[in-house]
């Protein structure tokens, strides 16, 4: 189903785009199963419509919205974002939505709003990795208020000029392009604003591994892989590893997010 | 066989000697299959990482089988299977080189500095490389020449194949270990133990640990 957006030339990249193939069937979402390829096969069975995304905590306004209400919040924007998991591959990739501060503001954070935490959907009958006790379920991930207001930090609905297929994160996800992918929660049904940092889904598991903040950074190792280098996805069976760019390229625009702290301990 | 004579008719060794080109062309398989994959679009979007993974599950399993003729060929008492041990260990080893290349050019770009500093940090690959480095000397003096030069202490190398196999599940855990999903090295965790197991209960059996038969 085609989603219109308009290109943001301000979030545009020359690199060669990943192709639809690979980014629609390359995909971690582990409710689905932990291989790359289970979200393709099993997530057509998951229902998003009807659809609605609630926000409580600390706002002025709580609310649900509908998701096609989502869709007209803001005109939709397409921006080419890379996307670097922690695993060591990446992406570049043509998104479509807009920041997700347009939809905050409607809700009013109050002062002591310092986390935006996000919850997955949970549906036991389409999601048969829900019985790997893997992760505690619902998935849940979080960002600080600052980083979750940043205009880089941006509501997806939409990939290629379509409408987010299930195993993206349909309806409704996020990317924050700075970080590894596994904090981009998709299909979002709740957005909660807190006062305390959240304990997300992989910080729970494995803290020594996953960081909070888990911002790309080639100068802190995964403790089973490097982080100096990834392999750019479709590049070719022989092609050599592309060197993995500070806050993933954005430092420009996110480093100051961060002035004074230590990265190597808040990774 | 007939319940009037319940010992089989004993496999003679030009028999195996006609199925090994067959086991030989089955353990094929994996090979053939990523080539014919390779050729059809069928290695993903990240061939390096499945070929990987996949050249590492394919040595386990063949780990397992080597490991499973002398059980089998007890359980069946057929003892001209062990005739086909020796090529399911060395497809084991074949497997494990190429698991072992396919890191040092797709993960490592064949940079030797760059691979040591991947052994010395992760332990992953500190055990990966401890599985590998007696299955080389298992290779080399895997000949008839070696088997007869070294004599008895032939087979106290080759048991160092146990290490290896602990070694190995081992590795495979620890690759899993930050995803929390244990199933497939639990799997072949079991299937080992399940195999050594065997081989402790016949040698007591048998009150000796010699295990020779």
């Amino acid at each position: 189903e085609p989603l219109p957006a308009t290109p943001n030339p301000d979030y545009w990249l020359s690199n060669r785009q990943t192709s639809e193939k690979d980014v629609t069937s390359y995909n971690n979402f582990y409710e689905f199963g932990t291989g790359k390829t289970d979200p393709l096969r099993h997530a057509g069975s998951m229902q998003t419509r009807p659809w609605t995304v609630t926000i409580e905590g600390e706002v002025v306004k709580p609310r649900s919205f509908d998701i096609d209400d989502l869709l007209k919040l803001a005109s939709i924007e397409e921006r080419i974002y890379r996307l670097r998991c922690v695993e060591a591959w990446s992406m570049v990739i043509p998104w479509s939505g807009y920041s997700l501060s347009t939809l905050l503001k409607q809700v009013e954070p109050t002062s002591k709003a310092k986390y935006v935490e996000f919850v997955t959907v949970v549906q036991p009958e389409a999601m048969p990795g829900l019985n790997d006790r893997i992760i505690e379920w619902p998935y849940v991930e979080g960002l600080r208020i600052d980083e979750a207001m940043h205009p880089l930090t941006m509501l997806v609905f939409g990939v290629y000029g379509k409408m987010l297929p299930n195993q993206n994160g349909a309806p409704m996800r996020v990317a924050i392009p700075w970080k590894y992918g596994f904090k981009s929660g998709k299909s979002i049904v709740k957005i909660r604003l807190r006062e305390t940092m959240p304990v997300t889904s992989w910080v729970g598991i494995a803290p020594n591994e996953y960081g909070f903040y888990a911002n790309v950074n080639p100068t802190v190792p995964h403790p089973r892989w490097s982080q100096a280098s990834e392999r750019r996805i479709g590049d070719g069976f022989f092609a050599p590893r592309v060197d993995t760019l500070m806050y993933n390229g954005y430092g420009d625009q996110v480093a100051s997010l961060y002035a004074g702290m230590d990265l190597a301990k808040y990774y | 066989m007939s319940f009037s004579d319940p010992r089989p008719a004993k496999w003679s060794a030009k028999q195996l000697g006609r199925i090994k080109p067959l086991v030989f062309v089955v353990a094929l398989y994996p090979l053939l299959r990523w080539i014919w994959l390779g050729f059809n679009d069928g290695l993903g979007a990240n061939p390096p990482e499945f070929l990987i993974r996949s050249s590492g599950i394919w040595a386990l399993v063949a780990l397992c089988l080597t490991l499973a003729i002398t059980p089998l060929r007890r359980l069946i008492q057929q003892p001209a299977l062990v005739r086909l041990r020796r090529m399911l260990g060395l497809f084991a080893f074949f497997y494990t080189v190429l698991h072992l290349l396919g890191w040092a050019m797709w993960e490592r770009g064949w940079s030797l500095a760059s691979m040591w500093d991947d052994v010395v940090q992760r332990t992953f690959i500190t055990i990966g490389m401890l599985a590998f480095v007696p299955m080389v000397a298992l290779a080399i003096t895997s000949t008839t020449g070696w088997m007869r030069r070294l004599g008895r202490y032939w087979q106290a190398l080759h048991r160092s194949v146990y290490a290896v196999a602990a070694l190995s599940v081992w590795h495979f855990w620890l690759v899993r270990a930050g995803k929390n999903d244990f199933f497939e090295p639990y799997a072949y965790g079991i299937a080992l133990g399940a195999l050594l197991l065997f081989r402790l209960v016949h040698s007591m059996r048998q009150g000796t640990v010699s295990g020779r038969q």
